[in-house]
C-alpha cells in the first residue's frame, strides 16, 4: 500500500507543473490575435500537417539526424584516440597543452563559415563542423581521465601482464569512461546547436534550415511546430544520452555510492 | 661462471632457492633531494617456502616488495627469480597489494576480476572457467561471481584479490601488507586461509608486514628489516608446528619467545636509527 | 658499483627540478610548431590560399583590424551581449536554484520541467527572436540568457543538495534560523558549485552570443565574420575567429582565476591547505 502511495506521489510530482504549463499555455493562447503566438491548439495541430503526413521526416529530419551521428560519433572516436594518446604521455601533453587551449577556447559556431570554404555546403561541411565542435570537450575529458587512472590498478595490471590493447580498453578506456562519457555529453549538447546552425546558416535541407525557411516566410504556426520539434529532439537525446550513461558507468555510481556509505 | 656454480651448490645443500635478492639498494630522487629508502639488502628464498617480511613503519618494504615485483628498477644490485634476472614484471608471479579497494578493477564483477589475468595468458575457455571457479571457491567466495567488487566488504575484496593470485597459478606469490586495512577479526581468519591455502598449494610466498605477531604466526622464516635506509638485522627460522591455529600457537611459550625475539630486534633498530638521527 | 650511481644522482636531482620548466619549454615548443604549419601548409600549396591564408598574411589582416573602429565596435558588442546575457543566467539561476533547491517540495515537483526544458537546444530559439525582436540586443541576451541559466542552475542545485546533513542537523539544534542557515551552511557548501556554474555558462555563453551575430546578423564579432566570409575577405575572416579564440581563452583565464580568488576564502579550500 505505501508502496503504491509512493509511486503515485511520484507520478504527481513529475507531471504536476509541465500539465499545468500547458494548460496555462493552452488556455492563455485560445483567443490569442498576436502574431507571433498562435494559440497551443494550433500549433498542436499543425504538427501532423506539417511534419508526419509530409515528407519533411525523411527530407529534413532524418538528413539532420545522421548527420548529427555521424560527426557525433567520429569526434568520439577521434576524441577518445587523440585523447588517450596525449593523456598517457606527459611530454605530449606538454608539448600539445597551449595548442589545445587555444583551439578548443574557438567558439565552435565560428568553423561554419570556415568550413564552407574547404567543403562548400553540403553534408560533408556540415559533418565536419560537427566533428570539430564536439572533439573539443570529449578530448580534453578523456586527457584528463586518462591522467587519473589509479596508480595501484596501474601495477596490478603491469603484474598481471595486462598490457597492449587489453591494457587500453580493460584499464585505461574503462578507467576514464566517467570523464569521457561527461564529454560526450558536453560534447552532445553542443552537437545538436552546430548541427542547427550549420543548416540555418547555409543548406537545402535539414531541420534547421526547414524551422529558419518557415521564419522567412512568416509561416509562424509552422515555426512553432519546428521549435517545439527541435526541443522534443534535444530532450529525446539527452535522455538516449543518460540511458547510456546508466548503462556504461553503473560500476561508477555503484561505487561512489559505496564509498560514500563507508568510513572511507 | 665459478661464482655462480657455487652458488648452485649452495642453495643445493639446503634447498633450492627460487627467488635471489643480492645487494639491492634503492635511492628515490626527489624534487632537490634523494632518499635512499633500501641500502642494501641481500636474502633468497627457498621454492615453496613462506617467508614473512617485518620491520618498523617505513621501512622501505613496499620499495623491496615493488624491486622484487619488477616494478621498480633497483639503484644497484639485482634480484633474480627462478635463475632470470627481474627487469620487469616476471610472468610467474602474482602480487596482492594492500589497497584491495585500488587493485580491484572496480568496472568488473569478480568473475571477470578474476578471470582477466588468465586471459592474457591465453587460457582456453573452460580452463578460465575452471581455475575461477577453484579459485573463489578455495577463498570461501562461491557466491559472489556476479558481485563487483565495491558492493561486498573489505574482507571479502581482499579475498578476491588473493583468489585473483591463486588462479593466476604462480610460481611465487608477493603480499604487500594485504591485512593492514581490515578489522582484527576479518584478518585473522585471512592470515588462516593464507596459510592453509601455502600449505595446500605449496606455493612460494613473500609476506611482506609490520606486524611481529602476524610474522611469526604466518611464517616458516621471518626477515626482520631495520628501518630506513633499510638492512636485513635478523633472519629467523619459526619452529613452530606446521599445523598452526589462532588460539593454541599464538598462546604457546615457543611463539611467545619467537616474538620477543623479533620485536626486540626491531626495537634496537628503532633506537640505532634514531641515535643515527640525532648523532 | 655505487659510484656510478651517487654520480647520477644529483643529475636526476635537478632534471626533477627542471621538469616545469621543460613543460613550459616544450608547450612553447608545440605552439611554435603549430603556428609554423600554419605558415608552411598553405605556402606548400597542401592547402589552397584561397582557403587558408599563410599565418602571416592572417596576422596582416589583424594587424590592420585593429586599426579600425568599427571592430573595436564589434569586439564591444560581442562582449557587452556575452557579459549581460551571462550576468542575467547567473542572477536567475542562482536566486531559482536556491529558492527551489532549499524547499523540498518545490524541488520534488520542477524536477521533471527542469530534466525537460534544460536539454531543448537554445538555437531552437533563434526563429523566434528574429521575429520578436529582430537583430536587436535582446535576441542575443535571449539565447545566451536561456542557454547559460540552466547551467548555473543545475550547478546550484548540486551544490545545495550537497550540503552535509550532519551540518545542518548541528545549526538547527545551535538554534539558527532559516536565513541564518543558509547564509552560513548553504551557501559556503554551494559557492564552488555556484563558480562552476558561472565559469561553464560563460563559455557557453560565449558560443552562443557568437552565435546570435553569425545567424541572426546581430552586431558584433560573429555578424563581422558572416560578412568578411560573404565578401570573399579570408584572412579577415581567419584574423577574426583567431580574435574569438583569444576572447574564448581570455574568457576561460578570466573565469578561472574569479574561481580561484573567490574560493581562496573558501573554508573548505582553507582548510585543505592547512592539512
Amino acid at each position: 500500500m505505501r508502496l503504491a502511495g509512493r509511486i503515485v506521489r511520484t507520478l504527481v510530482a513529475a507531471l504536476a507543473l509541465p500539465t499545468v504549463l500547458l494548460a496555462l499555455w493552452w488556455v492563455l493562447t485560445a483567443d490569442s490575435e498576436s502574431y507571433y503566438l498562435p494559440p497551443l491548439s494550433e500549433i498542436l495541430a499543425d504538427v501532423d500537417d506539417v511534419w508526419l503526413r509530409s515528407d519533411r521526416l525523411s527530407v529534413d529530419v532524418a538528413p539532420s539526424l545522421l548527420r548529427l551521428t555521424g560527426g557525433f560519433l567520429l569526434a568520439v572516436l577521434l576524441g577518445v584516440a587523440l585523447g588517450v594518446a596525449i593523456g598517457s604521455s606527459r611530454r605530449l601533453r606538454a608539448f600539445c597543452e597551449p595548442v589545445l587551449e587555444f583551439l578548443r577556447a574557438i567558439p565552435p559556431p565560428v568553423l561554419v563559415p570556415v568550413l564552407m570554404l574547404f567543403a562548400g555546403i553540403g553534408d560533408a561541411m556540415k559533418v565536419l563542423v560537427i566533428v570539430s565542435g564536439c572533439l573539443w570537450p570529449i578530448l580534453l575529458n578523456t586527457v584528463e581521465g586518462v591522467r587519473a587512472v589509479d596508480e595501484v590498478l596501474v601495477e596490478t595490471s603491469r603484474c598481471y601482464g595486462v598490457r597492449g590493447p587489453a591494457r587500453l580498453w580493460h584499464l585505461v578506456v574503462r578507467s576514464a569512461s566517467p570523464q569521457i562519457v561527461t564529454g560526450m555529453r558536453q560534447g552532445l549538447s553542443i552537437g545538436i546547436i552546430l548541427m542547427v546552425i550549420s543548416e540555418m546558416f547555409a543548406a537545402s535541407n535539414g531541420l534547421g534550415f526547414s524551422i529558419i525557411q518557415f521564419q522567412r516566410t512568416f509561416a509562424v504556426t509552422e515555426m512553432w511546430t519546428g521549435i517545439l520539434l527541435l526541443g522534443l529532439l534535444g530532450f529525446l537525446l539527452a535522455t538516449l544520452m543518460r540511458l547510456f550513461e546508466r548503462h556504461v558507468l553503473n560500476w561508477y555510481f555503484g561505487l561512489r555510492q559505496a564509498q560514500r556509505g563507508g568510513s572511507r | 661462471m665459478s661464482a655462480m656454480s657455487q652458488t648452485r651448490t649452495e642453495a643445493g645443500t639446503r634447498t633450492e632457492a627460487l627467488l635471489d635478492v643480492r645487494a639491492v639498494r634503492k635511492v628515490y630522487e626527489g624534487q632537490g633531494r634523494s632518499v635512499e629508502a633500501v641500502r642494501d639488502l641481500t636474502f633468497s628464498v627457498a621454492r615453496g617456502d613462506l617467508v614473512c617480511v617485518v620491520g618498523p613503519s617505513g621501512a622501505g618494504k613496499t620499495t623491496l616488495l615493488k624491486c622484487i615485483a619488477g616494478l621498480l628498477a633497483p639503484t644497484a644490485g639485482e634480484v633474480v627469480l627462478d635463475g632470470e634476472p627481474v627487469d620487469g614484471p616476471p610472468p610467474g608471479m602474482a602480487v596482492v597489494f594492500q589497497e584491495y579497494g585500488r587493485s580491484l578493477f572496480p568496472w568488473m564483477t569478480v568473475r571477470k576480476n578474476v578471470e582477466l589475468p588468465l586471459k592474457q595468458k591465453k587460457l582456453p575457455k573452460a580452463r578460465r572457467a575452471e581455475l575461477v571457479h577453484q579459485a573463489l571457491s578455495a577463498v570461501g567466495l562461491d557466491d559472489v561471481h556476479g558481485a563487483y567488487p565495491w558492493q561486498l566488504s573489505g574482507g571479502m575484496q581482499q579475498r578476491v584479490a588473493i583468489a585473483r593470485a591463486i588462479a593466476y597459478e604462480p610460481h611465487i606469490l608477493l603480499m604487500d601488507e594485504p591485512f593492514a586495512a581490515v578489522d582484527a577479526q576479518t584478518r585473522a581468519d585471512l592470515e588462516d586461509l593464507v596459510r592453509s591455502l601455502w600449505q595446500r598449494l605449496g606455493v612460494t610466498t613473500l609476506f611482506v608486514t609490520h606486524d611481529i605477531d602476524e610474522a611469526v604466526y604466518l611464517g616458516q622464516r621471518v626477515l626482520v628489516l631495520s628501518s630506513s635506509p633499510t638492512v636485513v638485522l635478523d633472519d629467523v627460522t619459526i619452529d613452530l608446528p606446521a599445523q598452526r591455529d589462532q588460539l593454541t600457537t599464538r598462546a604457546s611459550t615457543r611463539f611467545t619467545e619467537l616474538r620477543g625475539h623479533v620485536f626486540a630486534q626491531i626495537q634496537r633498530a628503532k633506537r640505532h636509527s634514531g641515535a643515527s638521527v640525532a648523532g | 658499483m655505487t659510484t656510478p650511481s651517487t654520480l647520477a644522482a644529483p643529475a636526476r636531482q635537478s632534471r626533477a627540478g627542471r621538469r616545469a620548466g621543460g613543460n613550459l619549454l616544450l608547450g612553447g615548443l608545440g605552439f611554435a610548431t603549430f603556428l609554423l604549419l600554419m605558415e608552411a601548409v598553405p605556402r606548400a600549396g597542401i592547402v589552397s590560399q584561397e582557403y587558408l591564408p599563410p599565418l602571416s598574411r592572417i596576422t596582416g589582416a589583424l594587424a590592420e583590424l585593429a586599426t579600425e573602429a568599427a571592430f573595436w565596435t564589434a569586439l564591444g558588442d560581442t562582449v557587452r551581449g556575452w557579459f549581460l546575457g551571462l550576468a542575467i543566467a547567473v542572477t536567475l539561476g542562482v536566486a531559482v536554484g536556491f529558492v527551489v533547491g532549499t524547499v523540498p517540495v518545490l524541488r520534488e515537483f520542477t524536477a521533471s520541467t527542469i530534466e525537460f526544458l534544460r536539454p531543448i537546444p537554445s538555437v531552437a530559439l533563434i526563429p523566434l527572436a528574429v521575429l520578436v525582436f529582430g537583430t536587436d540586443l535582446r535576441s542575443v541576451l535571449l539565447l545566451v540568457g536561456y542557454a547559460a541559466f540552466w547551467q548555473v542552475l543545475v550547478q546550484v542545485l548540486y551544490g545545495v543538495q550537497d550540503v552535509d546533513p550532519v551540518a545542518a542537523e548541528t545549526a538547527r539544534t545551535f538554534g539558527l534560523g532559516r536565513w541564518a542557515r543558509i547564509r552560513y551552511v548553504t551557501w559556503p557548501t554551494a559557492l564552488p558549485y555556484v563558480l562552476t556554474g558561472v565559469r561553464l555558462a560563460a563559455a557557453v555563453a560565449l558560443i552562443l552570443a557568437i552565435t546570435a551575430e553569425l545567424v541572426i546578423g546581430a552586431p558584433g564579432l560573429g555578424n563581422e565574420i558572416g560578412v568578411a566570409q560573404s565578401g570573399g575577405a579570408v584572412a579577415r575572416m581567419y584574423a577574426l575567429v583567431v580574435v574569438t579564440g583569444l576572447l574564448g581563452v581570455a574568457v576561460n583565464a578570466l573565469a578561472r582565476r574569479l574561481e580561484r580568488w573567490l574560493l581562496s576564502w573558501h573554508p573548505s579550500l582553507r582548510r585543505e591547505a592547512a592539512a
